[in-house]
């Protein structure tokens, strides 16, 4: 085979066929198609191919190497065991949403030039967004409209930023890319909004707590490492990774301690695992890439087993905060049993799999000899021990008995998280095959008496503080509330914004129509000029002038919520966003 | 698969006790094996005393107390969006 057929083509025209199945032969298809993707994945040439010409760049569909090939494996993998534990599901939107998803990642991880990388890009965003929305609720349609925006303006970014590029560079490579003038920055941020760069990262917590169970999963795993991917490719080694990904590793565990949501801790602790990678991209040496690489490798299956664990809950009891819930073990062992690998592997405690992973990272570090990162890493290794590993599995499956007599979740469910926490203690057990695919050699050996008994000491003790401040009542009691984030600054200004556009424009309404109605009365003495008079003005007003709104709205009707405005809200983002491409493709030649 | 009867084991006073009491005697036996163990540390502080220990110690309790203040700054009503 010269020429490798694309995964991500896979999924893609996989989707169509899904509503027209049904039953267990829909079940079986969903499950064959990760499958093949993984073959195809194992059959691809090295090297690029697959290209196709569209007006005059060349379109790369399949760029394969050894850092996209570990991305691949994992995400195929994440889909096939995300598939299982979506099997009980009746919704072929949600089915549909997630295998294009699947294809969106794909497509981003092995696109060989920055136009393919974009299409895809967009895919991915679009497909999440379903995710949310098909929680069907009315908190999930707000989530996902916002969820939309901040990636909308991530992508506007992204493209104004590829074209700039492409103009200046005379190429549209997705190769080392370097932060070095405006085109680079803009892209540079779109990339950073996917990957939940603070201050950028505020739709991760606002959104994933919202989707669907089974949503969540996919979107823990796909998201956000595909970003990591990207940057790893396109700017290893760039300080500004190094702190951000330092400062993102601290923060969200605050958040996470003070989170109701047991969905949303996980979010915020997802924010600081990524931030664990970015400080090996902002490295960039051979050791910190394969500390990156290894990270999001064990991250995408630890972290899409805590959320399906705790999605468990959710679709057992309905409930998922802190406040309701407790003392489940009693009648979910196996599901809190899987709960907690997913805690100690995610808290890197020794023969689970993110020992084996995050060592590599906080090696390369030290090696850079970046202290003050050094010392914020090892804080917030203690920390996502605290919050993800103590703060999880205690308040769902122990701490006060909440009366809730749930049963284990469906078969599909338990299977799902049985692989995924097998594979946690696996790779912790045995890390050679992971080490195998990695971008560069390994000489590395996580298992040296030292270091496992630095990493027990500073997990153990970090448990006895939280076991002293629960016992002397010191703990930051559960509570149900809001607590603000960066989004807070789009939020209310946003809301202000809006109906700052709608009174003038409401206000100039009311008088011109003040104004024809005096006019009209005057027209009353001549009753046959007047009817043709106010039929013409009628016209005038409201089928002329509103066409181009009206016929925008008609457009975007379908993606009516209960609230109102969310049609006017769309098209006046929509328009700056457009001018604003406009502004940049005339000015910028 | 499925339990017919509830696990209880943590009901009881007792077997919580006894859970602390395996707990902190693991601590005590991770203290007594850093004495012991050759140490290859990167960076100097790595290899004094439990460096480990007190730090996981330390960054934990005062996480906390920064949560709490972080608390006091940004927790809001739980329908403050709405």
């Amino acid at each position: 085979m010269i020429n490798g057929l694309p995964p991500a083509f896979i999924f893609l025209a996989g989707t169509v066929l899904v509503p027209l199945l049904k039953g267990r032969l829909q079940s079986a298809y969903l499950l064959t198609l990760p499958v093949v993707a993984g073959l195809d994945i194992l059959l691809l040439p090295e090297g690029s191919s697959s290209a196709t010409m569209f007006l005059d760049y060349t379109l790369i569909f399949c760029r394969v190497d050894r850092l996209s090939l570990a991305f691949g494996y994992v995400f195929v993998l994440i889909t096939f065991i995300g598939m299982v534990y979506a099997l009980h599901l009746k919704d072929n939107l949600q089915h549909m949403a997630a295998l294009s998803y699947a294809g969106g990642a794909l497509g981003v991880t092995f696109a060989g030039d920055l136009f393919t990388l974009y299409f895809f890009w967009e895919v991915m965003a679009l497909a999440s967004v379903v995710l949310i929305l098909a929680r069907r609720t009315h908190d999930a349609r707000l989530a996902a409209y916002r969820y939309f925006m901040w990636h909308f303006f991530g992508g506007i970014c992204l493209l104004a930023g590829i074209i700039m590029y492409t103009i200046t560079r005379g190429t549209t490579a997705f190769d080392v890319i370097g932060l070095s003038d405006p085109a680079s920055a803009l892209i540079f941020i779109g990339f950073c909004l996917n990957a939940a760069v603070f201050p950028l990262h505020a739709w991760l917590p606002d959104a994933y707590p919202r989707a669907t169970v089974t949503g969540a999963v996919f979107m823990s795993a796909l998201t956000t490492k595909s970003a990591v991917y990207i940057l790893a490719r396109t700017f290893p080694g760039n300080d500004i990774l190094l702190w951000a990904g330092a400062f993102m590793t601290c923060f969200p565990i605050f958040y996470a301690v003070i989170a109701n949501d047991m969905r949303r801790v996980l979010a915020y602790s997802l924010i600081n695992q990524v931030g664990f990678m970015l400080c090996g991209i902002g490295i960039g040496s051979p050791l910190a890439i394969n500390g990156v690489v290894a990270h999001a490798f064990c991250h995408i299956i630890y972290k899409a087993l805590l959320f399906m664990s705790t999605g468990a809950v959710l679709h057992m009891t309905g409930k998922i905060r802190a406040t309701d819930l407790g003392g489940l073990y009693k009648t979910m062992p196996y599901t809190a049993l899987c709960c907690i690998v997913g805690a100690a592997s995610i808290s890197a405690f020794p023969l689970f799999s993110g020992f084996v992973s995050k060592s590599l990272t906080v090696a390369a570090v030290a090696e850079a000899h970046q202290v003050v990162v050094w010392l914020m890493l090892l804080f917030a290794s203690a920390g996502v021990f605290h919050h993800a590993g103590i703060k999880v599995p205690f308040f769902v499956f122990f701490g006060h008995d909440s009366g809730i007599r749930s049963k284990e979740p469906p078969l599909n469910m338990r299977i799902a998280m049985g692989m995924a926490a097998f594979i946690c203690i696996f790779l912790g057990i045995y890390p050679a095959p992971l080490y195998a695919i990695l971008p560069f050699p390994v000489q590395f050996s996580p298992y040296t008496p030292f270091h496992v008994l630095g990493m027990l000491q500073l997990l153990m003790f970090g448990a006895l503080a939280f076991t002293m401040l629960v016992l002397s009542g010191y703990y930051p009691p559960e509570l149900r509330a809001v607590n603000l984030d960066t989004d807070w600054f789009l939020r209310l200004p946003g809301r202000a914004f809006i109906s700052f556009c709608h009174r003038p424009l409401q206000a100039a309404r009311s008088s011109i129509e003040g104004w024809v109605r005096v006019i009209i009365t005057g027209f009353k003495k001549l009753p046959a000029l007047s009817v043709t008079v106010e039929k013409s003005l009628d016209w005038f007003f409201h089928t002329l002038l509103v066409a181009l709104p009206d016929g925008i709205l008609r457009v975007i009707r379908p993606l009516k919520t209960e609230r109102d405005e969310l049609a006017w809200s769309v098209m006046y983002i929509l328009l700056p966003f457009i001018a604003l491409i406009f502004a940049i493709l005339f000015t910028f030649p | 698969m499925l339990p017919k009867k509830e696990l209880t084991f943590l009901d009881s006073a007792k077997n919580r006790l006894r859970v602390r009491r395996y707990f902190y005697i693991s601590l005590v036996i991770l203290l007594v094996l850093d004495l012991f163990i050759p140490k290859h540390g990167h960076f100097a502080w790595e290899n004094a005393p439990s460096f480990y220990a007190v730090y996981g110690f330390i960054a934990c309790v005062s996480l906390i107390f920064v949560a709490k203040i972080l608390r006091l700054l940004v927790k809001r009503k739980e329908d403050y969006y709405d």
